[in-house]
Order: C-alpha cells, then structure tokens, then sequence
C-alpha cells in the first residue's frame, strides 16, 4: 500500500459522491482514487463541474446533505477511515489537522469581526492557550503572510483582496494543518497578485511542512507548484503522476486536448485547437469511456466499457485504452 | 415561439406543487373564487332576503348555518360574502401594486435626487400606521366598499416600492441592462422588459400574502363602519353586526370569523409556497 | 494608416466618489485600424472596462475626444446615438449576467432586430435563425433559456447579439475570462473567424496576457486608469519595456514544467485611484522606482510603434529582469 517514497497522509479509494435532486441523480464523483504522501502537493486539474471541489468537500466531510450523498469509498487520513469517524472526532480534524481555503476571500471572512480576532478564533478553537499566547500567535501568522502585525485590529473591508486571502491562508494555517486543500485559492485575483499569494503560499508549505492539494483550472499554476497532478473529467480521474511526467507526456486524449487549447506566450499559431464538444451531463453520464464524444481517437470498444486505470508510465497512470499509444 | 415561457414557468409550478400546504392554500382560494362567482346557485336564499319570523335560528336544517337578528340565511350570506371579501382583497392590493411598482421603479431606476425626493416623500407617508391612515382615508372618502378599497390600496402601498426599488437597484446593474442600452432599447423598455420580471419574484409572494391582509383590513373598516354597508354582506360586517349578540348567539361571529382566518391562511400559505418556489437556490 | 476605424484622443473619466474623484480613465490615445484587433491589458480596477464602455456612450466621458471612421462623435443627440450603436457593439465578460434569464435565445437575439425595426418579424425570425447558424447554436436551442445552457453556448448568445445589427466595431470585454479553458479556444476561434469574414474591428479587453497576445494586433497595457505601454503584439512581448509589464509578462503562469522561473514579484499593494498624486502611478511598487518618478510621465515612442510611459525604459528595455 504504501511502496511511496514519502510516508502517506491521505488515501482516497474508490468514492463516489452523488446529488439527488429532484429530477434526476448527478453522478459528481465517480470511484477515484488518489493518495498523497506527507509535505506532497498534489494538483488536481479539471474544468467546471468536473467534480473537484466536490473531491475536496467530502475529504473534510463538509458536502451539503441533502443533496449530497457519499456513495461509497474510504478515505483514510492517518490510517484512519475519516467516513467512519463520529462528527464529534471529525470537528477536531476540520480546521486543526486539515484546513481548507475557499476561492473567494470575501465571503470567507467575517466583515464585522477584526481580521486578528478571526485569526485567534482559528486557533483558540483548537488549542488550549491562554489569551495572550492566541493573539501572539495570530500576530506572528499575520507576520507570517506578509502583513504588518499592527493591522492585526483592522476590518476585511480595510484589506486589499490578495491580502485579504492572505489572510484566509494565515487562517487555514493558525493551526499548522497536517493537510491544506485549497480551492482555487488565487482565482479571484489579479496576477501580479496571485504570484504573491502562490509565492508565499509555496515557501509556508515548505517552512510548516504541510501536505496540499491544490484544486485549479490553471496548467500553468500545476506546473509552478505541484509534485504531482491528477487531472479530472466528469468526476473520474482520467489521469496521475507527477507533474513533469503529466506534463511532458502526456497520455490521455483529454489532458493532451487540454494542453492544445491554450494559448502559448511563446507560440505562434495563428488558431487554438480546442477540445470538441462539451463536458457529458453529469446526471446522464454515458457508457465506457466518458470522454469518447469528444475523443479524436475514440473507437468502437471506447463505448463498450469502462476503461480500465493503467501504469503507461512508471508511477504515472492513465485511464484510457490507448495508453501507450502515440504521446502529444 | 409557440412553447414560449415553457421552461421557468413550468419550473415553478413544479416545485409550488410539491408543497402540499400551498396546494391545500390554493384549493381553498380556487373554492372560494368557485363559491363568488356562482353565488345565486350555491345560495339556498338571497342575501338580503329577511324572515322576521324567523330570527336567531341555531344552524339547522332550514338554516344549515343559522340566521341572523333579521332572519336572514347565513350561509347565504357567507356565500355572496365571499365576492366582497374576494374583491376587496384582490383589488386593494392590485391598486397598492400598481401604484408602488410605478413609485418603485421611478425611484430605483432614475436613483440620485428623484429617489432620494420620492423615497423620503415615502418616509413621512409611512409615518403614519398603514390603518390609522386607511381609516383616515376611509373616513375621508365617505363609507362604502369602493372606497375602503381605494383606502387600503393607498394605505399599503409603501411596501412595494420599497420592495421593487431595492430590487431595481440590484437588478439594473446587471450586465443585461447595459446590454439592453447597448442595442438601443429605451428607458421604458429596459423597465418593463429587462427589469421588472427580473425584480418581481418577491413582489408575487408579497402580494398574495397581502391579499389576506386586504380582506383582514376591510373587515377592520367594515367592522367600525366603514366598509361594506348594510345590507351588502362582507365578512367584517357580519362580524361587526355579530358583536351584539355574541354573548347569546356565537356563531354569529364564530362563522364569518372563521371564514377570515380560512382565507388570511390559504393566501399566507400559498404566498409562502410561491416564495419557496420562486426561489432559484431552492432548486438542488 | 489611412483606415481608422476609432481614434481616441485625451479620454478622460472620472467618477465623483464621495473622497474625490476616482481617474478610472485618465488621459488615453489611441487608435485601431479596421479590422484589426487592439488589446487593451490590466489588472482590476485599471480602467479597461470602463475604458471600453465611455467608446460606447454607455458612460459619458468626462473630457476627451472620440473619433468614428473620422467623425467625431464624442458628443452625440439621441438619434445618432441609435445609428452610432448599430455600428458599435460590445460583448460581456459573465454570460450568467449579461443575459436576460427571462428571456429565451431566439428572444435575445432578436431584441436589437426588433429595436431596430423596418423588416417584417418573418423576417427578423429568419435573421435570429441565421445568426445562431453564424454563431454555432443549434436551432433547437431557440426557445431554451439561458439557465439551461453552458457558459460556451451562453457567450455565443451574448456574440449573437452583439452582431445582430451587423456591426463595424465590437467591444470585447473579457469575452472569455468565464469559460473553461477548452471551450474558451471554441469562442476565440469563433472571433476570430467573425472578424475575418465581416472585417470586424475588435477592442480586446482581458487581463489574460496569453489570451491577448494570440488575439491581438496591437497591445495597451493600463495601470490605474493610465496607458503605461502601447506596442504591436510580438514587439511587446519580446521586449516589454515598462517595469509593469516586465513583472505583469513575468507572473503568467506558464503552463511548462521546465520553464524558467523568474517571476518579478512587485511589493505593496496597488495605490488608490482617487485623487492620484501627479507622476508615475506605479512608483509605489516598481523595483527601479528613483525620486525622478513623481514627475509627470509621458508616452515616448522608443522603438517604432512602441511606446512607454517610463523614464527609464530605454534603459530596462531589453534588460533582463533580474531577481
């Protein structure tokens, strides 16, 4: 199980996370697996509605019920199946051990509360300190994300967005998580910004030692920060490894379609290649392969069933029955 | 073009179904629309028509509900009752509506100096209590059921345009207003067509909700004087003719009460359901 | 540069704010040859959109000129507005916002045709048809309503519309910003195909560098509210000149695991746009900001159409950043 170089933090096998609406089941997250070792980052790259923040949701156990049900699948962090613990135990986890940041930092602060306050909230919440350690301790995270410790009793609205997701991170990580997960965490912000954030976010994930998976639409974000990426396609992860083997080569015809439809700085191409076709409807998801409509390779036995997960590359696994085949 | 509206409408209607409290609402106002509009039929005796002879009468077979201090039939009166009480509610909130929506969307959609001037006009009319204002009003227009109308559609229509212009404020700073002006549509077009049917959602829930209210308020004026007058039968007359007698002969009031409340309750239950319905988030 | 589709010069806008007046677009030049594409580059709160919406008469300008096909049109009554828009349309960046969710496809797209009016609604009918075959919508969509589509199909809703008075001049507000990155190429690719067969002339707004520089001929790169460099597209991103562009080219992040790292990373955070001190506006986070930087600095043409707003551009011009 655990033949990885780096100790294993979180094993995830075989969920699968469903919606029920009304009219129809949306079939959000279906049978993925995934593991990350301890100080790992691990990206996980996908389009809207591919199910990603869904993944990360039901890891802290916060999914929305109803409508969401965790159909099946084990999530062991620690060693410990996390779908098995009792809500109490699960609080003591949210927030202390795994910490999640959200991609909008405005509505993840509390606008009538001091950015120090929610800090030493974060942290009273979870450790036995006395009131003078909390604020010290909120002050030196403050310190830590790059803003001045006299802010410390100023409100969000006084706070630029990149700082005030500085300060949501200063708060995901008050508690020294064992595990970040981060939902497009620079989304929101602009660029030159965003390179601040993600800079800082890099160097505190190294100085705590914290495990991250990063959840982005953005390649060029994976390629910056991960170790190792898993790229998602209507709830299933059609593609893992490591960064520079995803990168480099690529074996699925859908990473492969992504990679082609951006736009390169250094490119001269006069038209983008974009992927045909839409993502399939989540509440009608179609047989074998999910990807096959929109697949320039797809063949007959694609819509006949399931691919299966295969090793195309040492530690690096691709769902599709061309692996192997010819690379981007 | 022919399934037009099909999608949202229809959308709606679903989840207002699935409430069973809005459907029990809705099957109550569609009885009693039924029991206004074929009052002659459904009535075993004319409203008016007395039976000195026979006055007091405890509900029996005769008088299934009884009869009144003039011997009149009172379920009979109940029926016709049905179309004051009906017309007062739907009428007195469809004069509020008109008038706050117009209010509404002058101020929310001019914004600056028109909303500030129309919006504090709006504070000092709201000063004083919507019924102190309608008996005001009532008074001042003399009794009768047109003119408690007209009193208590004046009287509550600060609600609406207070309702319509936050909504108007948020709504037209839409990119598809920008949009709608981009393409040369004018100002009235971009209100009636952009704005409003983006804005109205709360407004619905509200004017079903008030609906009951109308017909409570009525029976307020009727009650004191103002309303209906004799021998026309509202409700809030009946009960206010009732009061007389009420120590010897409860049902006088107990029915024409419990008709009120019925009413008040199936509007407030179906406007509860359409805000739920209404309600995109309650989609999922 | 005989064919100029619009040239503006000294645009101003200012918006009154109750601390003073915000410089949303202060001072800008420039001018777009038809059928080319201007890029126009910033961050939030730059200016850009606003930028695209004074051309547009959607807000007024505060000073300034602005020329159509040569005719000045900066202040116009009511009727030439109607025809001057026939000409010029704008795309949005939210398709969740920009459409009318009561309203169904055909609907939206016949709007600008109804407004218009002169041709029998048969008429308008068969337009709607053709312009969602133009724009890549299935006929069936017609009487769908915005909520049931996907953001690729609602922006070709929004493209749809924005032609359907056969347009000379189309402000593109970050047209693609919303989308994911595979149907984002759909529509770029639809653009650009628009634009070659109608001869559109395109004012590209984005923050997205890659996007603009795939897209665009020429390239402005805004900083609150002020053009800091102006440049054809390749000449701006071979030798970016302005210390902005310098760190704004250096953040993309690239999409390539072996790709150099050096990132310029700017401290402080952006001044306010109200009531700006005279000079340069970005001093306050540029590394090789010197005393000389709170002087009033111009647009100076440094190489053959490219221009920067920096004294010291000649200098970093063809420096390599340095960390």
């Amino acid at each position: 199980m655990s033949g990885q170089k780096k100790e294993e933090l979180l094993k995830i096998e075989d969920l699968v996370v469903e919606y029920d609406t009304d009219e129809a089941v949306v079939k959000a997250v279906n049978h993925v697996n995934l593991q990350l070792g301890k100080g790992e980052t691990l990206g996980l790259v996908g389009e809207t509605g591919a199910g990603k923040t869904t993944i990360a949701k039901a890891i802290l156990r916060i999914l929305p019920d109803p409508p969401a049900k965790v159909r099946g699948g084990r999530i062991y962090f620690d060693g410990e199946d996390m779908l098995k613990l009792s809500e109490g135990k699960m609080r003591k986890i949210r927030g202390n051990k795994i910490a999640m940041i959200f991609q909008d930092p405005m509505t993840a602060l509390n606008p009538i509360e001091t950015v120090g306050k929610q800090i030493a909230e974060a942290i009273s919440l979870h450790e036995k300190l006395s009131k003078a350690e909390v604020e010290k301790r909120a002050v030196d995270m403050l310190e830590m994300v790059g803003i001045p410790g006299e802010r410390y009793s100023e409100y969000p609205h006084q706070f630029s967005g990149g700082m005030k997701q500085r300060v949501v991170i200063a708060m995901a990580l008050a508690c020294r998580p064992e595990l970040l997960l981060a939902d497009e965490p620079t989304t929101a912000l602009d660029v030159t910004i965003q390179a601040q954030v993600l800079d800082m976010m890099d160097s505190l994930k190294e100085k705590l030692d914290t495990s991250m998976i990063l959840i982005t639409h953005d390649l060029g974000i994976v390629a910056g920060m991960c170790d190792r990426v898993a790229v998602v396609y209507a709830g299933e992860i059609v593609e893992q490894g490591t960064t520079e083997e995803v990168f480099d080569h690529a074996g699925h015809p859908y990473t492969v379609g992504l990679f082609n439809s951006l736009p390169r700085l250094n490119g001269t191409e006069k038209r983008l290649k974009p992927i045909d076709g839409l993502m399939p409807d989540p509440t009608n998801l179609p047989e074998g392969c999910k990807f096959r409509e929109r697949c320039p390779f797809a063949k007959d036995e694609c819509g006949k069933k399931d691919p299966e997960i295969k090793e195309f590359r040492p530690g690096h696994f691709v769902k599709c029955v061309r692996a192997g085949g010819e690379e981007r | 073009m022919k399934k037009k509206k099909k999608s949202h409408t229809r959308e709606i209607l679903h989840r207002l179904f699935k409430n069973k409290l809005a459907v029990a609402g809705l099957v109550v106002i569609i009885l009693l629309v039924l029991a206004a509009i074929f009052a002659p039929l459904l009535a075993p005796y004319a409203y008016e028509a007395q039976d000195l002879t026979s006055t007091f009468q405890a509900p029996g077979k005769a008088h299934l509900l009884g009869t009144d201090n003039l011997g009149r039939d009172i379920l009979s009166r109940l029926i016709y009752g049905t179309r004051q009480s009906l017309r007062i509610g739907v009428l007195s909130v469809a004069i509020a509506s008109v008038l706050g929506i117009t209010f509404g969307s002058i101020a929310g959609f001019y914004g600056g100096k028109v909303d500030n001037v129309l919006m504090r006009m709006l504070d000092i009319y709201q000063s004083v209590p919507a019924m102190l204002l309608s008996i005001a009003l009532a008074a001042a227009l003399g009794p009768g059921l047109n003119n408690a109308i007209l009193a208590i559609g004046i009287s509550t229509m600060a609600e609406y345009a207070r309702m319509i212009r936050a909504q108007i404020l948020t709504v037209r700073e839409r990119e598809y207003v920008e949009a709608a002006r981009a393409i040369n549509a004018s100002d009235p077009r971009i209100v009636l067509k952009h704005i409003i049917p983006n804005a109205f959602a709360p407004l619905i829930v509200s004017i079903t909700m008030n609906i009951g209210n109308s017909i409570l308020a009525a029976a307020t004026l009727s009650f004191i004087g103002l309303g209906a007058q004799p021998p026309l039968p509202e409700w809030g007359a009946m009960l206010s003719a009732g009061r007389s007698y009420m120590r010897d002969y409860g049902y006088l009031v107990i029915i024409p009460g419990i008709c009120i409340m019925a009413s008040v309750l199936a509007f407030n239950l179906l406007g509860d359901g359409l805000r739920d319905a209404l309600d995109p988030k309650m989609k999922n | 540069m005989t064919d100029i589709s619009l040239e503006v010069r000294n645009l101003k806008k200012y918006f009154n704010t109750p601390k003073g007046y915000l410089h949303a677009v202060d001072n800008v030049n420039f001018s777009i040859q038809t059928g080319k594409t201007l890029g126009v580059v910033g961050e939030s709160g730059c200016g850009k959109s606003t930028l695209g919406r004074v051309v547009l008469h959607l807000l007024d300008s505060t000073d300034g000129q602005i020329l159509f096909h040569g005719e000045d049109v900066t202040h116009v009554d009511k009727a030439k507005l109607r025809t001057l828009r026939e000409d010029m349309q704008i795309i949005f960046q939210d398709p969740y916002s920009s459409l009318n969710p009561r309203m169904s496809v055909s609907e939206i797209i016949m709007e600008p045709l109804l407004l218009k009016g002169g041709i029998s609604r048969a008429e308008m009918y068969k337009e709607t048809k053709r312009l969602m075959d133009t724009v890549g919508l299935a006929e069936r969509l017609e009487n769908s309503y915005p909520h049931e589509l996907d953001g690729g199909r609602r922006q070709r809703i929004g493209i749809a519309r924005a032609l359907a008075l056969n347009p000379k001049f189309i402000v593109c507000d970050e047209p693609v910003s919303a989308l994911d990155v595979s149907i984002q190429a759909q529509v770029l690719n639809l653009m650009l195909d628009l634009q070659e067969e109608r001869g559109l002339t395109y004012l590209f707004i984005t923050h997205d560098l890659s996007v603009v520089k795939y897209f665009s001929d020429d390239i402005m790169v805004m900083y609150l509210g002020q053009v800091v460099e102006k440049a054809p597209s390749d000449e701006l991103f071979a030798s970016p000149s302005h210390p902005y562009t310098k760190a704004l080219l250096s953040a993309i992040p690239v999409p390539d695991v072996h790709a150099p790292r050096n990132r310029i990373l700017l401290k402080g955070e952006i001044t306010s746009p109200i009531n700006p001190k005279p000079g340069c506006r970005f001093a306050a986070r540029c590394p090789y900001a010197s005393e000389e930087c709170h002087r009033e600095q111009q647009l100076v043409e440094i190489r053959k159409n490219h221009y920067v707003a920096c004294q010291k551009a000649e200098e970093l011009m063809d420096k390599k950043e340095k960390l």
